[in-house]
């Protein structure tokens, strides 16, 4: 386990398990680790390893067993599920494997979606809306819907709408999964721009070494335990 | 705005599922509005009745008569303001599929009772002239093109033999519910005529129409008119118009009931089918739902959303439907002939019409409403291709 002077993601002996008929399955075990502000983490390992599922706790659209998990320094594993979906809104940025944008919101309607739960009116939303989507280089593809969009245009809209809040971190979940090469390189780069410019703090689940070659940090998950390589 | 944008959106993915669903309903509150105005216009006599008319009749059976002497007696009743009587004729008009009713009246006061027929004071001064003169209603002009003037045939069923009549005015109604499909001429015409071919049939009346001072002496009075005539050789039951007209109702009870079932089981029909498609909406959306929700938007965003939905589809569907009623309603009941002399579709119809449409929507977006809201974020992701 890495010391890290400042971490925005503190994670202490956390536990996951599921119950699949009977038989109760344990995903993850005992994981212990920091993520600093600013940092770029991938989390890897074979399928079924727990690394989807950490991010899910993370991210808090799933709840540990057992164990700290502090976001923010706000222990995220005491809120109820209204906190939890008002602390989401203004604090986790999501970017999904296919996108998960509403097909019948166009691109800017859809980069506009979590700004409906602040109190911004819709003129700022619109100027916030703009400077996104120019930022990810869709200035000019506003007005399409998802369906008029390539993968990889589908997937800078989506990390359009994770930034627009401007949340403390940024969640995805193998982001370059449903990508061609030059796509998924595409947003690679976008978000090692955000990292290194914005200072966005990146976790990301990836079964590709190449992508996870961007990241800091590399944390390996295998049978629901914590392997750490630099 | 936003929210609205997506609810009708949304209601707009499946073009064909949604039309198919609106097409439903529009059936549904079509059928409803138009069963409900038959249930109606069962019920047309008694709604039009007049809360200060009584209607005296033999105690025994209306197939009984009563004397015409029981007029002068009741007509110095107290709370009694006029007397007039009729008897029910009971004609064909060339065959028996052309039914419409018949009084014999007693034309001197009869329509005074009566303010909601409308006739214009020539023609009424010509009938009340005319011994064999009659006076039709509107709907019986529509139907069978009766003219000022014209003779008219009619063929005793009850009192046998054939009845000539002259047409000498035309009545309209006051009310849209003013029954304008009957027949009326001279009581004084079938009297005399009984008088010389069945003596002992003459001089009886079917009912006395008693008109009132007041309306809350209705009970009273009926229990006057009873008590004076009880223990006579015709004995009398008298009852509001209302109540006299929901006698006829109740003996066809069993089919206003169907028809009262069938129409609320019309709209159980399409609310079933409206609940399917808002749940197989749902069902495809979850990862949809479960996005939104990861992004922070609540279970009271995600009703908002299929309740919206829901009952945009169900308000466009019963508008059509409620739209169309009027002119399938005004086709049937021209259809009906004279079998329905009042049909038309009322307020109440309308405002039904439009609560069962909600309540379509709003049921059918109860369940996959609960299922969203209650959905877990990781579920719901993982529904994704």
């Amino acid at each position: 386990m890495s010391q890290i002077a400042q971490p925005v993601v503190e994670i202490r002996n956390l536990a996951k398990s599921y119950r699949r008929g009977d038989q109760v399955v344990s995903v993850l075990t005992n994981i212990t680790f920091d993520i600093a502000a600013g940092d770029y983490v991938a989390l890897m390992g074979p399928s079924g390893s727990g690394k989807s599922t950490l991010l899910n706790l993370i991210a808090g659209i799933d709840k540990p067993d057992s164990g700290v998990l502090r976001v923010g320094g706000i222990d995220i594993t005491s809120l109820g599920e209204a906190e939890l979906a008002n602390w989401r809104s203004r604090n986790v940025g999501f970017i999904f494997q296919f996108y998960n944008l509403m097909p019948v919101l166009t691109a800017f309607e859809n980069v506009e979606l979590p700004l409906l739960l602040t109190d911004l009116p819709s003129r700022e939303r619109a100027d916030h809306v703009n400077a996104a989507l120019s930022m990810v280089g869709l200035a000019d593809r506003m007005e399409h819907f998802p369906s008029e969009l390539s993968g990889g245009q589908q997937q800078r809209v989506a990390i359009a709408r994770a930034i627009i809040t401007d949340p403390t971190i940024l969640v995805a979940d193998e982001p370059t999964g449903d990508l061609d090469r030059v796509s998924a390189e595409d947003v690679l780069n976008m978000l090692g721009q955000l990292n290194r410019e914005l200072g966005k703090t990146i976790i990301m689940v990836t079964h590709d070494p190449h992508s996870a070659a961007n990241a800091h940090t590399v944390q390996h998950l295998d049978k629901g335990e914590l392997r750490i390589e630099n | 705005m936003y929210y609205l944008k997506l609810i009708l959106r949304n209601a707009m993915r499946h073009k064909l599922r949604t039309g198919l669903t609106v097409l439903g309903i529009v059936v549904a509150i079509l059928a409803f509005g138009l069963l409900r105005t038959v249930v109606d216009a069962w019920y047309h006599g008694s709604d039009a009745a007049s809360k200060t008319r009584l209607i005296t009749r033999n105690s025994i059976s209306l197939v009984f008569s009563m004397p015409l002497t029981y007029s002068s007696k009741i007509r110095q009743m107290e709370g009694v303001k006029a007397v007039s009587h009729a008897n029910w004729f009971g004609g064909v008009y060339v065959t028996e599929k052309n039914f419409f009713p018949q009084f014999a009246v007693q034309a001197s006061t009869y329509f005074d009772l009566y303010p909601e027929y409308l006739v214009p004071p020539g023609q009424m001064r010509d009938f009340q002239r005319d011994r064999k003169g009659a006076l039709v209603g509107r709907k019986l002009v529509d139907a069978y093109g009766f003219k000022v003037g014209d003779q008219v045939s009619l063929r005793g069923t009850i009192f046998p033999g054939t009845w000539e009549f002259v047409v000498r005015g035309i009545y309209d109604g006051t009310e849209k519910n003013t029954d304008t499909a009957q027949f009326f001429f001279h009581w004084d015409y079938l009297n005399e005529t009984m008088k010389r071919t069945a003596p002992r049939r003459a001089n009886s009346v079917g009912v006395y129409v008693i008109s009132l001072a007041s309306a809350d002496r209705a009970a009273e009075v009926a229990a006057t008119v009873d008590h004076e005539f009880r223990n006579s050789l015709a004995e009398t039951l008298t009852e509001t118009e209302q109540a006299f007209q929901l006698g006829f109702v109740s003996m066809t009870e069993a089919i206003v009931v169907a028809i009262k079932i069938v129409s609320f089981l019309v709209i159980f029909i399409i609310m079933a089918v409206m609940a399917n498609t808002m749940a197989m909406t749902v069902r495809e959306r979850m990862a949809e739902y479960a996005t939104l929700k990861a992004l922070g938007f609540g279970p009271g965003h995600l009703t908002l959303l299929i309740f919206g939905e829901s009952l945009a589809i169900a308000a466009f569907g019963s508008a059509l439907g409620i739209a169309l009623t009027f002119p399938v309603a005004d086709k049937f009941g021209k259809a009906m002939g004279t079998l329905f002399p009042v049909f038309y579709v009322n307020s109440e119809t309308l405002i039904m019409q439009m609560c069962a449409g909600l309540i379509v929507g709003a049921v059918a977006a109860l369940l996959p409403c609960v299922r969203a809201a209650n959905m877990r974020i990781v579920d719901g992701l993982r529904s994704v291709g």
